[in-house]
């Protein structure tokens, strides 16, 4: 502790380098904590799902939709407890640059289904009473002011014209990773005002026993394997992850992208520490003369080093964290739920340390090493 | 017996393929509150002799005893450990660290005791006080003139109250009216404070200030 002060002036020495490695330091924690949240948050998507939930869709691809008459059947299933089912809507609202899922539903069994959307009984009532009527997330709400009653035109896309609905109800997820943003309305709104007669993009069953999932799946696609339409059946977090690999390898390139540039830091750190140690050859052999040991000044450089590191990481992580919360941050709608959580926090700081081993080690044991008469030909 | 004791010292250094020898089988003795200059032309080994003593360079063969501690066979830790308690060692340019302030750097060495911060306070006012310079404990060196770094350096260099003072051209860098200075405050040190000192100089003006001088000539102690 003694000591302390003496790191205390060296880092003062060169202000600026300090704080630009301090800088540097805080964006590469920063750009850790930010992509590595893209991943967890991803990942937070597939963990909300519930086991005893299961999702059937064509086996081709998602696109391609279900016949109607395999709800029945599907109910049929043993171990099948309920069924519902779901489209992708595709519009846009607006000028189209905020994008939000849209589904078309049926009310009374998707509701039922998923108890983790929370919506006032009244607003339930009226939400299922009323055909254009439309039940939106609160973060949706919040992000283009809509209100409670309100007439909402979206453009569709897949399902060409303006389609307007009028919002009755207002729903908040159970769960964070649960999507605040998205826009639900009826099916049958959807069925109706389409040419020709759609059928359900998907179906989610929920299942009286999660152990059953396997022996339900096996059955559900047996049944349909020489139909026009095959399924492929899964569970409900199997559903979700399949949405993130649609994004290719996520995990990979976001891990890749964080550990390059927490290498290029690492670099950048380094070499400021190496500048640091070589312009104090002439201090330490003062310092020795004086009775420092070698394990002191190795402890000396090695703490100065983790201060820096130590630094830039609580300005990167804490500024990541505060910022994402404060903002809501959401990727635009395509990571609901998007939080640095304390594992990555944690992680965060464990590469600040092993960045600050990295950078450390060799100048703290070139001054530990470094010998006196050596040291002081480079002063007298 | 006597402070330091240089027995049979050979110490020679490897300059590419060339082997230099700085000393052959040097003796020589420096009693307790003794004042001696080291004279000699350069390259006579009067600074390696100076490192030698302070333990900071090892002898090819031979031994250095200072109060009875063999010096040249300690172990590193050790060696730095003795050097904290017995060396206080002053540099030709002073070796002050910029970073910190006059009061910093003569407190440096009592940092590696077990003193309090009162005791410390205590030590490193009385050791600028002594050597002039109290007025200027809270100047950067950068802010002092080379009379006044050299001061903070000899202030550092007795702060622990070790067991002998080294000087290595301590009035080197110095004008004329600052070198006589230090040499005044050295012979103060040496009288009123029975410091031991050792100072190594080119300058024949300051080792008359000293009690006793010696002549190196090649690593040979001339007459």
């Amino acid at each position: 502790m003694k000591l302390l002060p003496l790191v205390f002036a060296n880092l003062r020495r060169h202000t600026l380098r300090t704080v630009l490695t301090i800088l540097g330091v805080a964006l590469a924690t920063f750009l850790f904590a930010t992509l590595r949240s893209v991943v967890t948050t991803l990942n937070a998507g597939t963990e909300v799902a519930s086991a005893s939930r299961m999702v059937v869709q064509h086996a081709t691809a998602i696109v391609f939709p279900l016949p109607m008459s395999y709800r029945a059947r599907l109910a049929a299933v043993p171990g099948v407890e309920a069924v519902t089912w779901a489209n992708w809507f595709g519009g846009q609202y607006g000028d189209g640059r905020v994008f939000f899922a849209q589904f078309a539903i049926d009310p009374a069994s998707y509701l039922a289904m998923y108890p983790e959307i929370s919506v006032p009984p009244e607003q339930r009532t009226a939400f299922e009473r009323e055909r254009t009527a439309a039940l939106v997330g609160k973060g949706l709400m919040e992000v283009f002011g809509w209100r409670l009653g309100q007439d909402v035109t979206i453009r569709g896309t897949i399902f060409p014209g303006d389609w307007t609905f009028t919002i009755r109800g207002v729903y908040t997820p159970t769960v964070r990773a649960l999507d605040d943003r998205s826009f639900i309305f009826h099916y049958d709104y959807l069925d109706e005002r389409t040419e020709h007669r759609i059928t359900p993009g998907w179906y989610i069953l929920r299942l009286s026993d999660p152990a059953l999932a396997p022996t339900v799946a096996q059955t559900i696609d047996e049944t349909f394997r020489n139909s026009s339409d095959p399924t492929k059946t899964g569970t409900e977090k199997a559903f979700n992850q399949s949405f993130v690999t649609m994004w290719g390898n996520v995990q990979f390139l976001m891990n890749s992208i964080g550990m390059a540039v927490v290498f290029a830091i690492l670099m950048v750190t380094a070499n400021a520490m190496m500048m640091t140690a070589r312009e104090r050859t002439g201090e330490v052999a003062v310092l020795k003369t004086v009775g420092f040991t070698d394990r002191t000044l190795f402890v000396l450089v090695m703490v100065e080093a983790c201060l820096i590191t130590v630094s830039g990481a609580v300005l990167g992580l804490g500024g990541a964290k505060l910022l994402y919360a404060g903002t809501q941050f959401n990727g635009f709608g395509f990571l609901p739920g998007f939080d640095v959580t304390a594992a990555t926090l944690v992680m965060g700081f464990g590469i600040a340390l092993l960045l600050a081993l990295a950078s450390g080690l060799v100048p703290a044991l070139r001054a530990a090493r470094l010998p006196i008469v050596q040291a002081l030909r480079h002063v007298e | 017996m006597a402070l330091v004791e240089v027995r049979n010292v050979s110490k020679s250094f490897q300059r590419d393929t060339q082997v230099i020898e700085v000393f052959e089988r040097l003796s020589l003795d420096f009693e307790e509150r003794s004042f001696t200059a080291l004279m000699g032309p350069s390259g006579s080994g009067k600074s390696t002799l100076l490192n030698l003593i302070a333990g900071l360079d090892r002898p090819t063969s031979g031994t250095v005893t200072v109060g009875g501690a063999e010096v040249s066979a300690m172990r590193p830790s050790a060696l730095a450990a003795w050097r904290a308690r017995h060396i206080g060692f002053v540099f030709q340019s002073y070796n002050l660290l910029p970073v910190l302030t006059a009061f910093q750097n003569v407190e440096l060495p009592l940092l590696l005791t077990r003193l309090t911060r009162r005791e410390r306070d205590e030590r490193v006012r009385i050791a600028l006080g002594v050597v002039g310079v109290e007025d200027r404990m809270h100047h950067y060196p950068r802010q002092l003139s080379g009379g006044q770094e050299q001061r903070v350096a000899i202030a550092r260099a007795i702060v622990s109250d070790p067991t002998l003072t080294l000087l290595d051209e301590p009035t080197g860098q110095l004008d004329k009216r600052s070198a006589e200075e230090v040499l005044a405050l050295l012979q103060r040190l040496n009288g009123e404070f029975r410091k031991t000192i050792i100072m190594v100089t080119h300058d024949a003006h300051a080792a008359e200030r000293a009690k006793q001088v010696l002549h190196l000539e090649k690593g040979v102690l001339a007459a």
